[in-house]
């Protein structure tokens, strides 16, 4: 179809478009214009950043020995000149005879940019304490080699007594292949985190969604009271960075915790620690999808069921879990994709238990090893993408289950199970809302355990790690502009999609990039972003290190979810419109102003606020990016607690929920007002929809 | 209503004046560093009292973050000269290539242990910080601890589970540490030591200073981490005591490099020349009890006397030069493992 469609355009423009469109020519321009500009920008934003970390991760580093050759002077003259490797072959003979010998062996050469070889090794009889000379050379200048940590580049020949030669250190040449996965799978330590990741998302998925469907099963089956606080309660975590939990656990289950005896003697840092906190963060994004899922239920199913004398049990099992059955896909599939690419959960409370995203962060700043940091990322993309694409299987798989004809389900009131909702709720609801009361309580204890008088102190941020208040105030810069900057950018996209009716080739392309930042850990974005932006022949080297570069990495991370909202809200409004328009000879920007933004406002609400929210409380996507001038508030938060100034990291923490609830209230305020002025004609009388 | 718009716009042509006249004068210097937070301001505006034309544009993060982001920009330096950076920091950049040697003015007062060896040195130490023991006495009177006194005390059975210490692939403190054990113990020593620690460690952290803030938290009795965060931690009121072990300790500086390339050299040299004279180590004094310059330096509060005399010969390039291979080993034998029960 896609083709035929294609050839369609192609047929178009060969048989003089003109005569078939003369009027929307001028608007087919500019709109394609709209569509590239913003097509340029998810390439530029997206997919060339990507391409170059794909090429850091192949580029390796390997000493090259025959590129450096060596004298010896024994007293009796220059020894003719040999290489490094001829060197290495001979001690590879002779380890035959004598025992202690030891040549490099060939998986010794592929090392990392920092690699040092000795090159001592190569004289199995040197002593520093001898009266033997030594001369070095590198036969081209692709490598280099060390004098103490003075760098030596030229191609000449350098002379050296024993003693100065024991600091020769040879270094290593440049060059692709992928000797860096070799390395990755065969280092335990790296190969082990994999498997780690894999382990705790699976588990963090199961009891999230799990817990998730029980609640909104309450929230859409019972008639209990008190729906609309626990709503509110168990939407807060999306409010807080991923790694505010961990903070609270410390304080409630670490060595001096509140409740620490209820872990039976369990450390809280590891595995346990990271599952209670995936399961918090990861909580509300399961429940909006599994309460969307359970809430286009028909009635007429369960009325079939009771008449059919159906137990509870058995309607439960037949008729809600296979009506709800790919929202809970979905939410298993989002769920496991946030806790594999989570970063602050496992660095705040992991301990030793290694994960993929913790190992990018120690090879790239503990190592400064950004060829290994890239493997791993490429290979934190594998299960993310996974993911991804079969949740896209499924989620084309399912049909429309509300027909005309559906009739929305009732809850009747049903005393014991109503209490049973009611008790599941609250219990829900009291571990979110506690492990926020406990970051708030922290943050006002002056010295937790010793001292527990209340003071302001922690929030004394200018003289700690993280840079101070101004990191909030540059937080909430970067959410207003990436709120304002990310709806335009991703409403103008989604409009191209959805309202051109040519440049079929181009669309898919455009969905298709679209759909991935999806399927990108926000660390590797950022990483990639540094191999991209921080390249000195890039002509956009301009933006690295300013707030632009956060903005654009921002609404990049968060795309996807905000483009689907638009597309759905733009769906809604007939493609009758466009016709209309263009039969009245109207250019589209003015159907664009005039009618189609105002009825899709509350999505472009939607679409800032879920933005704001997300730029405020990224920690992943930023941690490589921010700059002294545009220090962040989560990225403090982190700062701080990594330098063990647990209490300010909590108050930084609670600062970021408190910004982000104001906001939500803004949102909530104008929106109903918004849906007042402009939203009427949805509830116009008579009206049955 | 004219006579005060005239004033307003005479009044604020001179403002704009003012501005653009300082601006004429004063060089923007971007400064990456290491520097403690707190300490930022109070060395800026010491050096502004001598230098007032010199307009210090900070860039700090921690030791690790900075480093990489030297590295990353290596191609494309951001910065202009380096002050307050771990040596062994520096000593990767001058193997890169990446610092432009300078003699600064008064070197010869300097302990010659706090700087480069080359002829016209790539880079001048400050201060040092040195590896230290935090233990928290609270936490090991309810645990029954009696105080370590030496590196070889940790391994003690009692200690199991009880100590922490920064994971070297992660933090600068905790290569530190590893190296100057491989120094003090040898290389075959030092491993077999760090076999038997693993068996007490209740885990690595990912910070250098994580550990000792721990300890005065009471989070874990004891914290392997420097001596500069005990300190900071006992004056806010930690019960901690900090112990030098007795076989020696092993130490980084913090120093000053200019890097290659900047554009505003003088100032670069201007600021390095200034970092290593009597007032700019008497600055660094107030909180660090050891410093470059000379028969200076005066005791600092809660850092115990045995200090410098502790302090190991330690082997800056053998550190750098083999960390890779250090860093490796280390990860083998202990990071492979899941979770220490």
């Amino acid at each position: 179809m896609m083709t035929s469609a294609a050839q369609a355009t192609v047929q178009a423009i060969n048989t003089a478009a003109p005569l078939i469109r003369p009027k929307t020519s001028r608007d087919d321009k500019i709109m394609i214009g709209y569509m590239l500009v913003v097509g340029l920008y998810l390439i530029i934003a997206l997919a060339l950043p990507l391409y170059a970390m794909l090429s850091k991760s192949v580029s390796t580093f390997y000493f090259d020995l025959n590129n450096f050759e060596f004298q010896v002077n024994n007293g009796d003259g220059w020894s003719a000149p040999a290489t490094a490797f001829a060197l290495n072959e001979k001690l590879k003979r002779e380890k035959l005879k004598r025992e202690k010998l030891q040549a490099v062996q060939p998986e010794q050469l592929t090392t990392s940019s920092d690699g040092r070889l000795a090159a001592t090794v190569f004289f199995p009889d040197f002593s520093f304490r001898g009266s033997t000379r030594y001369r070095i050379r590198q036969i081209n200048p692709a490598s280099s080699f060390l004098v103490g940590s003075r760098q030596i580049v030229d191609t000449e020949w350098h002379e050296f007594e024993s003693n100065e030669f024991r600091r020769i250190y040879l270094r290593a040449s440049r060059s692709t292949g992928l000797d860096n996965y070799r390395v990755y799978f065969s280092t335990p330590a790296l190969f082990l985190s994999m498997k780690n990741s894999l382990l705790i998302s699976l588990i963090s998925t199961l009891i999230t969604v799990s817990l998730a469907f029980g609640f909104a099963y309450a929230l859409a089956r019972s008639t209990m009271r008190f729906k609309g606080l626990f709503r509110i309660i168990a939407m807060a975590p999306i409010l807080v960075p991923s790694l505010l939990p961990g903070i609270a656990l410390v304080y409630l289950f670490g060595n001096q915790g509140m409740l620490k005896e209820l872990l039976l003697g369990e450390s809280i840092y590891g595995p346990i620690g990271i599952v209670i906190g995936s399961v918090f963060f990861t909580f509300p994004h399961a429940m909006i999808i599994i309460t969307t899922a359970l809430a286009i239920s028909d009635a007429r199913l369960y009325e079939a069921a009771i008449s059919l004398r159906a137990s509870r049990w058995k309607t439960f099992w037949t008729v809600t879990i296979p009506g709800a059955r790919y929202g809970l896909f979905s939410a298993a599939f989002v769920v496991f994709n946030l806790v594999i690419t989570d970063f602050g959960l496992p660095k705040v409370i992991g301990g030793q238990y290694n994960m993929l995203a913790v190992d990018i962060y120690k090879q790239v700043i503990g190592q400064q090893n950004f060829e290994m940091g890239a493997v791993v990322s490429v290979i934190l993309l594998i299960p993310a993408l996974l993911a991804f694409s079969i949740d896209r299987v499924v989620q084309k798989k399912q049909v429309a289950q509300l027909s005309a004809r559906s009739v929305p389900f009732e809850p009747k009131p049903h005393k014991q199970f109503d209490a049973i909702c009611l008790i599941y709720c609250v219990l829900v609801t009291v571990f979110i809302a506690g492990l926020i009361g406990v970051c708030q309580y922290a943050a006002l204890i002056k010295f937790w355990p010793y001292d527990l008088s209340l003071s302001l102190n922690n929030y004394n941020f200018d003289v700690m790690d993280g840079g101070g208040w101004v990191s909030w105030y540059n937080s909430i810069r970067l959410a207003l502009y990436t709120a304002v900057a990310g709806t335009i950018i991703v409403f103008c996209g989604a409009y191209m999609v959805e309202k051109t009716n040519r440049f079929v080739a181009t669309r898919s392309a455009f969905q298709f990039l679209a759909m991935m930042p999806m399927a990108i850990p926000g660390m590797v974005l950022g990483l990639a972003y540094i191999f991209f932006f921080n390249n000195p022949a890039n002509p956009l080297n301009g933006i690295y290190a300013t707030m632009g570069i956060l903005v654009v990495c921002t609404v990049t991370h968060f795309y996807t979810v905000s483009h689907l909202t638009a597309v759905t809200a733009l769906k809604q409004m007939d493609r009758e419109f466009e016709s209309v328009a263009s039969s009245l000879k109207q250019p589209f920007y003015k159907l664009l102003s005039k009618v189609t933004v105002p009825v899709c406002l509350p999505a472009v609400l939607d679409i800032s606020i879920y933005l704001f929210v997300n730029a405020m409380t990224t920690v992943s996507a930023v941690i490589f990016l921010y700059s002294p001038d545009t220090t962040l508030a989560s990225v403090a938060v982190l700062n701080m607690d990594d330098a063990g100034d647990i209490a300010p990291a909590a108050a930084m923490g609670m600062m970021i929920f408190y910004s982000n609830l104001c906001a939500r209230l803004l949102h909530l305020f104008v929106t109903r007002k918004v849906m007042r002025k402009t939203q009427a004609w949805r509830t116009r009388e008579g009206g049955s929809d | 209503m004219k006579h005060t718009l005239c004033k307003l716009l005479s009044g604020g042509l001179a403002a704009l004046l003012l501005v653009f006249s300082g601006a004429g004068n004063a060089v923007d210097l971007t400064v990456y560093t290491a520097v403690e937070a707190e300490d930022l301001k109070r060395y800026a505006d010491t050096f502004n009292q001598d230098h007032p034309d010199i307009n210090i544009k900070w860039v700090r993060d921690s030791t690790g973050i900075v480093t990489a982001k030297l590295m990353a920009e290596k191609d494309n330096p951001q910065a202009d000269i380096i002050w307050g950076l771990a040596a062994t920091s520096l000593l990767l950049m001058k193997s890169e290539g990446m610092l432009d040697p300078y003699k600064p003015k008064g070197l010869k007062n300097l302990d010659p242990k706090f700087y480069d060896g080359d002829s016209v040195p790539s880079w001048v130490g400050m201060d040092a910080w040195v590896a230290a023991v935090c233990f928290n006495t609270v936490e090991g009177k309810k645990n029954n601890l009696t105080a370590p006194t030496s590196w070889k005390d940790l391994t003690k059975p009692m200690y199991k589970g009880h100590v922490i210490m920064p994971n070297p692939n992660s933090s600068g403190t905790g290569f530190l540490d590893v190296s100057s054990w491989l120094q003090i113990f040898g290389e075959d020593g030092g491993w077999d030591y760090m076999d038997a620690l693993h068996e007490n460690i209740a885990r690595y952290t990912h910070s250098g200073s994580k550990p000792c803030k721990l300890a005065a938290a009471g989070e874990i009795p004891i914290g392997v981490s420097f001596a500069f965060r005990g300190a900071r931690s006992k004056e806010a009121g930690a019960p901690i005591d900090i112990i030098i072990p007795s076989e020696g300790i092993g130490w980084d500086m913090e120093a000053t490099a200019i890097i290659a390339g900047t554009d505003k050299l003088k100032a670069a040299q201007t600021l390095m020349d200034w970092s290593i004279t009597k007032k700019a180590m008497e600055m660094y004094n107030t909180s660090y009890p050891v410093v470059g310059y000379k028969n200076l330096a005066k005791p600092v509060k809660h850092f115990p006397p045995e200090t410098l005399s502790r302090m190991i010969d330690n082997d800056f390039e053998f550190a750098a030069n083999n960390r890779k291979r250090i860093l490796a080993e280390w990860q083998k034998r202990y990071d492979s493992k899941s979770d220490p029960k």
